[in-house]
This record gives C-alpha cells, sequence and structure tokens, in this order.
C-alpha cells in the first residue's frame, strides 16, 4: 500500500452560485481510521464528500484521495472507494439481492454477496423490489453496495439518517466491522453519539470550513471536564449564585429554566453549594446531574444554538 | 452470527464482464416493467393485428394491408424503445440518483451509455422477431430482402433509426424532470405514432404541413422501410440522410446538455 493518506483537503472552495457551500477546508484523514465529519445542516458536509467522490470540481483549492485526483483521475480512484449517497442510487424496479449481486460484478473481487445480505439482514427481502423497501432496509442496501466491491476507503453520508436503534446499531457494527479489516471509513453524521461510538478522530464542520478536529477525548477535553445541570424556575439570580460559589466557577441558563454550573473542579463541595443555595432561595432543583461534557456540548458551544434554516 | 472480511481487494471488473453484466441487468429492468412492456410489445403487436385485419386505416401502395402496416410497425417498435422507453426510464434513474451513483462505481460513463444502447438493440431485436413473425402469420410478403442492398438498407436504417431516437430520448432524460419527460415522451409518441406514417400515410396530410412532417425521422424510417420492404426500391438515401441528420444532432445535444443528476 502507498503512503498516501486516505484524505488531504487544502484550501478547498467549492461555491454554488454566489454562496460559498466550501470555503476554505482544510482536512487531513489518515488511513485505516473511522473519520465522523460532523455539522449542523448546511455546514458544506456533503459538498465536501461529493468533492472526495469526484462529483464536484472545486473552484479552488486541492483534493487527493489516495493521492489521486478525484476528478482527473477518476478512472483510477473509482475502483478503490465506496460510495453510500444521502439517498437513492437504486434501480426502483430491483429486487435488492439482484441489485447487490449486479453492483457486485462490477467488481474484481467482490465480497461473497449471499455472506453479505445475511450480515445485513436482508436476508427476508432479497426479492423484494427497492421500491418497497423499509426506509431502513433501503439504507442499509445502499451500506452494503457500498462495501461489496471490498475497497480501501468507504464514504458514508449520514447512514443512519432515520433509522430505527436497531438498524442504526447495525449499521455501526459493520464500520466497526470495516476499521478492524483495515478499511478507512469517511462518514458525515449529525448525530453526536454515532460521532462518539464510531470515530477514531472527529472534523466539526462549520460555514464550509473545519472550526474544529481531533479525537472525540481531545475535543471534549478543552474547557470544563464535567459541569452541573439542574432545571428550576425560569430567571434565576445567577450572579447571587455565583457569589456563593468558588472563584472560576460560572452558572448560565441554558434556556428558560434549565440551568448549567461549569466548575473545575467539579467535586461534593459545589453540588452542596448549589443545592445549599437552592434551599436558601427556596427553589427546588429537578433534574439534578453531574455530567461529562460530551461532543454535543462542544458542537454546540462551536456552532451555537441558534436553529439553521 | 456471519463474519465477512472487509479487507481490502479494491479492483474493477474487466470492461468487457463489466459491460456485459450491466447490458443484462438494464434489458431485466425494462422487460420486467409493465408500462415499458406495454409500450414496446403490446402497442404495435395490436395496432398491427386490428389495422391488418379491419378497414379502419386507408393504406397506401401496392399489395395487402399488412404490407404497408408491418415497415411502419416496426418503425414504431424503433420509437417506442430507442425514443419513448429509454427516455422514461433514464428519465427516472437520473432522479432516483442511480446515474450518480453508478458514476462512482468502476463502471465508466462510456460503458454505460453503451451498455444503454446493448439494451435497447436486444429489446428491439425481440420486438422486431416478434412483429415479423406476427405480420408473417398475417400474410406479410416483405420484399427487397433477396439482395445484399435491400438487407444492408433496412439494417442501416434501423441501426440510424436508434441512434436518432435514443440521442433525442437521452437529450430528453437527461435535461427535463422525470415527471416531465414522463408525459412529453408519452405524447411525443402517440403524436409520431400519428403523424409520421407509421399507419397513416403521409399522403393523406395536406400538402402544406406534408414537409414538415417528412422531415420527422419516424416517417423517414417508416418511408425508408416502407421503400425497401414493400416496394423493393433500391437503397433509400434520403431517407437515410434525414435519419443520420437527426442522429447527429440528437447525440451532440445529448452529449452537450445531458446532466447525470
Amino acid at each position: 500500500m502507498d503512503a498516501h493518506p486516505a484524505v488531504e483537503i487544502a484550501g478547498l472552495v467549492k461555491r454554488y452560485g454566489a454562496k460559498a457551500a466550501v470555503d476554505g477546508l482544510d482536512l487531513r484523514i489518515e488511513r485505516g481510521t473511522v473519520t465522523a465529519v460532523l455539522g449542523p445542516n448546511g455546514a458544506g458536509k456533503t459538498t465536501t464528500i461529493e468533492t472526495c467522490e469526484g462529483y464536484r470540481r472545486p473552484d479552488a483549492g486541492t483534493v487527493r484521495v489516495l493521492g489521486l485526483d478525484p476528478v482527473r483521475q477518476a478512472g483510477e480512484l473509482r475502483p478503490r472507494i465506496g460510495v453510500m449517497l444521502q439517498s437513492g442510487g437504486v434501480y426502483a424496479g430491483a429486487r435488492a439481492a439482484e441489485m447487490l449481486r449486479h453492483t457486485a460484478k462490477l467488481h474484481a473481487h467482490p465480497l461473497e454477496v449471499d455472506a453479505l445480505v445475511e450480515r445485513l439482514g436482508l436476508g427476508s427481502c432479497g426479492r423484494t423490489t427497492y421500491r418497497r423497501l423499509s426506509g431502513g432496509q433501503q439504507q442499509r442496501l445502499a451500506l452494503a453496495m457500498a462495501v461489496v466491491g471490498r475497497p480501501e476507503l468507504v464514504f458514508l453520508d449520514e447512514p443512519t439518517a432515520g433509522l430505527d436503534p436497531q438498524a442504526r446499531h447495525a449499521t455501526w457494527d459493520l464500520v466497526r466491522d470495516l476499521r478492524r479489516d483495515g478499511v478507512t471509513v469517511v462518514v458525515t453524521t449529525h448525530y453526536m453519539d454515532e460521532a462518539e461510538q464510531l470515530a477514531d478522530a472527529v472534523a466539526i464542520v462549520d460555514h464550509g470550513r473545519v472550526i474544529a478536529q481531533g479525537s472525540p477525548e481531545q475535543l471534549c477535553r478543552g474547557g470544563a471536564e464535567s459541569s452541573l445541570h439542574f432545571a428550576g424556575p425560569a430567571g434565576l439570580d445567577l450572579g447571587a449564585l455565583t457569589k456563593v460559589l468558588p472563584d472560576g466557577a460560572a452558572a448560565v441558563e441554558l434556556a428558560p429554566g434549565s440551568y448549567r454550573v461549569d466548575a473545575t473542579p467539579l467535586d461534593p463541595q459545589l453540588v452542596a453549594a448549589v443545592t445549599a443555595w437552592c434551599a436558601a432561595a427556596g427553589v427546588l432543583p429537578e433534574k439534578l446531574t453531574v455530567q461529562r461534557r460530551g461532543l454535543e456540548d462542544v458542537f454546540l458551544e462551536l456552532t451555537g444554538r441558534e436553529l439553521r434554516s | 452470527m456471519t463474519t465477512v472480511d472487509h479487507s481490502p481487494r479494491p479492483g474493477a471488473a474487466p470492461v468487457g464482464r463489466m459491460l456485459l453484466a450491466q447490458t443484462a441487468f438494464e434489458t431485466r429492468m425494462l422487460l420486467r416493467n409493465g408500462e415499458q412492456l406495454l409500450l414496446t410489445v403490446v402497442i404495435p403487436t395490436v395496432l398491427l393485428v386490428l389495422f391488418s385485419a379491419v378497414d379502419v386505416v386507408a393504406v397506401a401502395g401496392p399489395g395487402k394491408r399488412v404490407d404497408f402496416l408491418a415497415p411502419g410497425l416496426l418503425a414504431l417498435a424503433v420509437l417506442s424503445t430507442a425514443f419513448t422507453g429509454q427516455a422514461i426510464a433514464t428519465g427516472f434513474e437520473r432522479r432516483y440518483g442511480v446515474l450518480k451513483r453508478l458514476g462512482a462505481s468502476p463502471l465508466p460513463r462510456w460503458a454505460l451509455l453503451t451498455a444503454k444502447t446493448g439494451c435497447v438493440l436486444v429489446t428491439e431485436a425481440l420486438q422486431v422477431a416478434l412483429l415479423s413473425a406476427i405480420a408473417l402469420a398475417l400474410g406479410w410478403s416483405p420484399h427487397g430482402l433477396d439482395t445484399p442492398s435491400g438487407a444492408l438498407a433496412v439494417l442501416l436504417l434501423l441501426v440510424l433509426g436508434t441512434a436518432a431516437f435514443s440521442g433525442l430520448g437521452l437529450l430528453m432524460a437527461g435535461t427535463l424532470k422525470a415527471e416531465a419527460t414522463l408525459a412529453a415522451a408519452n405524447l411525443v409518441f402517440v403524436l409520431l405514432l400519428l403523424g409520421g406514417g407509421v399507419v397513416v400515410p403521409l399522403a393523406k396530410f395536406p400538402g402544406a404541413v406534408r414537409p414538415v412532417l417528412e422531415a420527422l425521422p419516424i416517417s423517414a424510417l417508416s418511408d425508408g422501410l416502407r421503400a425497401v420492404l414493400q416496394t423493393g426500391a433500391g437503397v433509400p438515401w434520403g431517407d437515410l440522410g434525414v435519419l443520420a441528420g437527426w442522429a447527429v444532432l440528437g447525440l451532440a445535444a445529448a452529449a452537450r446538455f445531458f446532466r447525470w443528476e
């Protein structure tokens, strides 16, 4: 195997009309890893992935996938990658097993189709046409089509969007199998738990750029490790609360009636101080929990809380 | 639970095997589709049998009714498969991301288009065999096939007609929405069936519109086939020229304007 990284993107710009969907994005993905590309809707995830797949021509910057130019060296690259689009990609009248068998025929050393069908729980619907499959079955078929050619690198664009928990776990198990066998996986998602469960590396994308990158642990380490959350009446006097807390501790009202207290260290004394203040103020703190900072907190801190259209 | 070894072993299948697999797959999809079969098999067959047996359309030229109708319905068979069927199928493949997904597979684009052509040719061969068998049973006596130039002219007419209709069908499928393609391709099919010399002789139309109708690819195809098969005339160069012109125009426009997504 050659020494090129799986994906190397430098200064990628892609515009649709006046709007830049991707605006100076840099990203390097090492081989043999599972990388999650996280971002709000419209952040530029799909455009970035589709540029790697050779569907989009960069307006500026360079993209190399397995050391190849995805547009100019498409013929060389395509047999080596597996692609799962966000939706569709299957003949409406094709039966599930038949479609997978046909996809396998386009590759030199495909997986054994029957085993893959069984592994993904598609055995019961092998003779069902695509248009009659459930959403979860359609997603699993598209996933199977992405891996059947035994690619080195697999791009999965929101593979578990809209799936029930069983189907999500089946997908995650397959991604873990791919990593076990040395396949590089790039997955876009906006499920934080998916990224935490699967990814060796996470790239958070917003407004067409990578705004944070690292392992889930690295990303969660910045800022307070843990925080205390509680619910109560809206509009509590947090200035008064902060006065009774140790120096450096901060309290914020995340949403009306939902509070978070950050402090380092977050020790039993802090919990006692908060509850004592609540007692003095005549407030019953509900849903009182101490939480480790998760990827979702990091994500929301970086991308903001306002809804995106 | 089954374990599957995913360790990478990438590679494209040999291009010949891909072509064969894609052609077979597309043909299977087409033959399974009920609406497509209605268009490619049922309608031409019903028209051939009905109009040969019943005196509802005025035919022209020498011989029996079927001698006029059979070449026209062979032309209709080419229209139904190369244009209408291919436009509708490709339009929905584009809409459902099939073309996009195949674009990321080892199958090169030229091979996909070649496979589509292969699928059209296989289907047309089945149509020609079926319609010829029925026409012969109805007493059809085709001329011109006993000479090499006549047989070659028929083959060339069918091939150029296929090229012309494929270009126009792919142009429609690659530029319009799938629903618009579905409606437009069916409308064009009906209009060309009526106004393209398939079952109604062009001589029945007013002189003012006749030159326009005669320039249509369907008219050139049905007229050319009739010239050889009904009257035993020599190579219909004029009709071949019209078809070649449409083929160049249609394929060039399709190559220029086709959108894969």
